[in-house]
């Protein structure tokens, strides 16, 4: 047995699983570096992207690339206003108390779990890629839409280096991250910055969500494993450190999609669980660069 | 011995008098919800003592329950040990799987010791479903009838009756709470206190923080595995669902409805709770939005509890 078409196939399958990663992880970590806080309904947030797609999928007719088109804009702005709403509602008035936070972040992503359960109902649902081409490769056909994840995600990734580089709005996030107090004298409406971050920390995690879900289907527990891996990603890349979440996306995308084919998808978890704890044990800031503790 | 807080000892006392004579009032089905409530209600004090007392919040203590439940039920399943011994190596599962994984999350504080917590406790649940060949992984493992009963000092146990089971539940109960009683009303309690109130300060008083920590954290987590160990014994049932996390999210329900710091808190908390819980799951599948509710609202505006709300307002020896 050759081994070559095999690595070639993991490869592939860990860079899509990456590049979904580096989205919902970015979402996670950008939230975590300006507002301090640990999101646990970024999960949810992610799954309700899914279920937006599908949902798209089922009221417009057509050819299936549009209704695509459609939820790749729509359900993130939807998941954006409920996250920003949150953050009005709940999280604000907590002061962002980083446990309280994690407490009630756990509320938030039961009652979104639980009402998408009774809406959507338990049923995972498949949604139609927007369009089928196959990639012939000497041993395999591998779909095209799975290439298109990955440039989608990159192309995001991109745009978001540069808002933050480059922006009126970046700049409002990186000198509130950078302190909180200064900014809010200088005039920055930090509540609002707050919640324009929760948002867009959301829309990210939406919109891999959308990505996600004619690869895999959507289902109301879908949350929880990206949950999971973001923060398994947050933590090695370094909390808040853009640069080190990509990294580390790569870097655990990759070896997890390996890990997988040539072992038990459950043993990579335990794996990978066991190095972000220890991770946050012995060197807390990270496994790159040197970005704020918790 | 002089007796600390004379009121609050009095009151646990008139609290396990009534729970003792509930058995000849209730019928049978509350009987066995309330033998339930014991046993959740005791792995709650020990988290509370952790998170009340000391302020240290763990997200992952299904894990110790899950290491007394098992500890207990793999050695009586597979080693035909006796009941009353497993019992005793599903205690120690739960302090020595404490103090291992302690002596590493303690480095850590706050946020990142929630997040180390719930990293651990996810690599045991993910364990207990990878080695299924050994543990039943979700279905579980149900223990044999022979260990459906046991004799102790010559005294015939029989684990079927529902009697039987209410009133060792409330045996260890009682042993748990006035354990706890004197550990938490005690100097030890005050240091623990301390730990939560101002641990630069009391480092700076010349204790060993890191030693309380590592104490309070053992502790809490010898009691968890005592609860996990009796629910596995008495119900003759094991399974990986006990080691998930929403187990550690709804032991820190108990204590915050209850009362975090506040002694009887944590089965005011498990009462309330499991009862609502029951009734919802009968209604609807979609019970844990309840759950999600209660956390906010309980962040929101009761970040005290029911037992801490009433001390601050009325009753100061509460505690």
């Amino acid at each position: 047995m050759d081994i070559a078409p095999y690595l070639l196939l993991a490869t592939l399958e860990g860079l899509v699983q990456a590049s979904v990663l580096m989205l919902t992880a970015l979402g996670l970590s950008l939230v975590f570096g300006v507002m301090r806080v640990v999101n646990v309904a970024h999960g949810e947030f992610y799954m309700l992207g899914a279920v937006g797609a599908w949902l798209c999928a089922t009221l417009i007719p057509g050819h299936p690339a549009i209704s695509f088109a459609v939820a790749l804009i729509v359900a993130p702005l939807i998941v954006g206003l409920l996250a920003a709403l949150a953050d009005r509602a709940i999280l604000q008035r907590i002061n962002y108390n980083p446990e309280a936070t994690i407490v009630s972040t756990i509320g938030i992503s039961y009652i979104i779990q639980q009402l998408t359960l009774m809406t959507f109902g338990p049923d995972a649902r498949a949604v139609d890629p927007p369009f089928y081409y196959n990639i012939r490769f000497p041993w395999f056909g591998y779909s095209s839409y799975k290439f298109f994840i990955i440039g989608v995600a990159v192309a995001l990734v991109a745009t978001l280096w540069l808002l933050m580089k480059h922006s009126k709005m970046g700049l409002l996030m990186r000198a509130t991250q950078y302190d909180r107090e200064t900014a809010l004298n200088f005039g920055i409406p930090v509540g609002r910055v707050y919640s324009a971050v929760f948002a867009f920390g959301a829309m990210m995690a939406a919109v891999a969500g959308v990505l996600v879900v004619p690869n895999s289907q959507a289902h109301y527990l879908m949350g929880h494993d990206p949950l999971l891996m973001s923060f398994i990603v947050v933590i090695v890349g370094g909390l808040g450190s853009i640069p080190g979440t990509i990294a580390a996306a790569v870097l655990i995308g990759l070896s997890d999609g390996l890990l997988s084919v040539f072992f038990s998808p459950t043993l990579a978890k335990i794996a990978s669980t066991l190095l972000v704890a220890l991770v946050l044990v012995f060197k807390p800031q990270g496994l790159f660069g040197k970005a704020g503790r918790i | 011995m002089t007796i600390p807080n004379k009121k609050l000892f009095a009151l646990c006392l008139v609290v396990l008098a009534l729970l003792f004579m509930a058995q000849f009032v209730l019928s049978n089905y509350l009987v066995l919800a309330l033998t339930r409530i014991l046993i959740l209600a005791i792995f709650a004090m020990g988290y509370n003592m952790l998170m009340g007392y000391t302020g240290l919040l763990s997200l992952g203590h299904a894990m110790f329950f899950a290491a007394g439940l098992y500890a207990a039920g793999l050695a009586n399943y597979y080693g035909g040990v006796s009941l009353p011994i497993a019992f005793v190596i599903g205690i120690l599962g739960g302090g020595v799987l404490a103090f291992v994984i302690g002596l590493l999350a303690l480095r850590t504080q706050t946020v990142s010791f929630m997040i180390v917590t719930l990293m651990f406790a996810q690599v045991a649940y993910l364990l207990t479903l990878y080695f299924s060949n050994v543990t039943g992984g979700d279905q579980g493992l149900t223990l044999p009838t022979a260990s459906r009963s046991f004799s102790l000092f010559g005294l015939a146990v029989d684990l079927t009756s529902p009697m039987v089971r209410f009133n060792i539940a409330l045996t260890l109960f009682a042993v748990v709470l006035i354990g706890l009683f004197a550990v938490t009303q005690g100097p030890l309690g005050r240091l623990f206190v301390a730990v939560r109130e101002n641990i630069n300060r009391t480092e700076m008083l010349g204790f060993d923080t890191y030693r309380i920590r590592l104490l309070a954290f053992t502790i809490s987590g010898a009691i968890s595995g005592l609860a996990g160990a009796l629910y596995g014994l008495m119900f003759g049932f094991i399974g990986s669902s006990f080691a998930e996390f929403r187990s550690s999210i709804e032991v820190l329900l108990f204590t915050l409805v209850g009362g975090p710091g506040t002694l009887l808190g944590p089965l005011v908390g498990t009462g309330v709770m499991t009862m609502l819980i029951d009734r919802l799951s009968g209604m609807t599948s979609a019970y844990l939005i309840v759950v999600g509710v209660l956390l906010i609202v309980i962040n929101l505006w009761f970040p005290k509890g029911i037992l801490g709300t009433i001390r601050d307002r009325w009753v100061p020896w509460l505690k």
